[in-house]
């Protein structure tokens, strides 16, 4: 599911959940697309959920101050954890309603508004 | 009528001649290839500081006729060739109707030289329909001039049938010309899976996936005693598999394409439609590999690929474009840069890659300027030094990543059966007595008539 020769383009990619959270200041979980489940990119959601999903047992080590985003919508219990999710939900939202600012304002660029300088 | 090209350097493989010589022509016939030939009666190009070769043949393009003329039709095709000096073509089956049966064989052949451009010579479907099922009428097909067989596109996904297809050709004579691809790998691509596809959000293309469809088909050419030409090749490992299969005896051949041995999958980055073709652009290690193999011989022959398609059909967003560039009017620029310039090959291999070689492959009697052969001749300058607009563009189409490219080396002018099918305004002032491209039939009164 990694992209194509994502090193090349200057990152660490990894596969183990537990130590990329371990080496993480914050941690941004993204939906898992069921309409890509066709494709035979995971075996299940139950699959899934247990060994990359962020759940309260893979964070018990993490030391607290770890930021957990997520971009909305979220699958419960799949990507992120109901209770996970619950948790840092003060986060979360507020990642969604900037998300929706920030959409506006690209938009507005690109059909050719001004900025403001 | 005799004409006399006078003082080229006149390079012609079949002979292994690259010297300065005359080449006299009477009429559709090379009379002789000799140093201060008779001038005498014979009308006179003044060929110095140029370059005289027997005719560029492309064994892969797509002319589109029957059944989508919109694109292409075989005058439009047959133009482009005029235009990058070659003189034959072996036409893809993939038209409306696929080209599966003994009267549409026929009716492209009867096309070709109604226009009389270029030779025009069809290469058959295997299956019928390029479906996958059923051999097409092999021995008729080639019996009707068919000058080899391809689900070109679409290829066989059934080794059960390419097996039986490779076995059941061999009685032809003539090769399986297979676009290697494991589709089941690739599907849903649109261009090459690497790096630049992960920056740009466009599903990718695994080299695996040609590399699959190349091992599967030598083997079973290997196992059937068949005879296989493999269609543009792009990667560093079909290149390697077809090298091994040929250091083993396997009855195996291969294709490279300009657009391959000179872009990258860079060239997507803007995502520009008309750099996207099947198989893709590929990274760099891939484009020196496919050099490699052209210049060690692994890859036999340069063929465009030519596929045209509308202009509408390209304005569209990547991933929904078709799949294709034309490539007939800058083939012989893009090779004379990047294997000439670029790779140290000499011409004499260049115009092997071009003209015989692809010529001896599809049993054409084309590709040498031995004396009775057909005078079917290309002149080119390898220094002029152009700029490629839509004004050199024969075809239809226009889809092509190369306008606005700084070519250096450009065809003057072609003969076909001793006359031109393109003069080049340039070689006008350089000729005694201007050759003058014979008037054009006047189509609509022909299929009014008929």
């Amino acid at each position: 599911m990694l992209p194509a020769e994502i090193a090349k383009l200057g990152v660490e990619a990894t596969t183990d959940v537990r130590r990329a959270l371990r080496e993480a200041d914050a941690v941004n979980v993204l939906r898992i697309q069921f309409e890509r489940m066709n494709e035979a990119l995971i075996p299940s959601i139950r699959e899934y959920a247990r060994y990359f999903g962020l759940t309260e047992e893979k964070l018990a080590d993490i030391p607290a101050g770890l930021v957990v985003l997520h971009p909305g919508p979220m699958n419960r219990d799949t990507e992120i954890a109901h209770e996970v999710a619950e948790a840092n939900a003060g986060t979360i939202l507020r990642q969604v309603s900037n998300g929706v600012a920030v959409r506006m304002a690209v938009l507005y660029l690109l059909s050719g508004g001004e900025g403001q300088n | 009528l005799r004409l006399l090209i006078r003082g080229g350097r006149v390079v012609d493989p079949a002979t292994q001649h690259d010297a300065v010589a005359d080449v006299l022509i009477e009429d559709d016939t090379i009379l002789a290839v000799e140093r201060n030939l008779d001038a005498s009666n014979a009308r006179i190009v003044d060929a110095r500081g140029l370059v005289v070769a027997p005719g560029l043949v492309d064994m892969h393009v797509h002319f589109r006729e029957p059944g989508f003329e919109y694109k292409e039709d075989i005058e439009t095709g047959s133009r482009a060739a005029a235009r990058g000096g070659f003189t034959a073509v072996a036409c893809m089956p993939n038209t409306n109707p696929v080209i599966d049966a003994e009267s549409l064989v026929a009716q492209v052949i009867q096309r070709g030289n109604d226009v009389g451009l270029c030779r025009v010579y069809p290469i058959a479907a295997i299956t019928k329909g390029q479906k996958g099922a059923e051999l097409t009428e092999m021995r008729v097909l080639s019996d009707a001039g068919a000058v080899g067989f391809s689900d070109d596109g679409l290829p066989v996904e059934s080794a059960r049938v390419m097996r039986r297809a490779m076995e059941y050709a061999t009685f032809t004579g003539r090769p399986i010309i297979a676009h290697c691809e494991e589709k089941s790998l690739a599907a849903g691509g649109h261009m090459h899976e690497g790096e630049v596809s992960t920056r740009l959000g466009i599903p990718g293309m695994p080299g695996a996936a040609e590399d699959l469809g190349v091992a599967r088909e030598v083997r079973l050419a290997e196992m059937a005693h068949g005879r296989l030409h493999v269609c543009h090749v792009s990667t560093a490992r079909s290149v390697d598999v077809v090298r091994r299969a040929k250091e083993r005896g396997v009855r195996v051949t291969a294709e490279a394409t300009p657009h391959h041995f000179t872009l990258t999958d860079e060239a997507v980055a803007g995502f520009d439609a008309n750099a996207k073709m099947n198989p893709p652009l590929r990274p760099e290690s891939d484009r020196q590999a496919v050099i490699r193999g052209l210049l060690d011989g692994t890859l036999d022959a340069v063929a465009t690929d030519h596929a045209p398609h509308a202009a509408r059909e390209k304005l569209v967003e990547f991933d929904r474009a078709p799949f294709g560039i034309i490539g007939l009017e800058t083939s012989l620029a893009l090779s004379l840069e990047v294997l000439v310039r670029g790779a140290g090959m000499d011409l004499l291999t260049l115009v092997d890659r071009m003209s015989a070689t692809p010529a001896r492959l599809l049993g054409l009697e084309a590709g040498s300027l031995r004396p009775g052969a057909p005078a079917d001749v290309v002149v080119f300058d390898t220094e002029a030094e152009w700029t490629f607009t839509e004004a050199d563009v024969g075809s239809r189409a226009r889809n092509t990543p190369f306008f606005g490219r700084k070519m250096t080396g450009r065809v003057l002018l072609t003969l076909l059966d001793g006359r031109a099918t393109w003069e080049s305004p340039a070689i006008r002032a350089r000729l005694g007595v201007a050759v003058g491209v014979p008037a054009k039939k006047d189509r609509s009164v022909e299929a009014s008539a008929s």
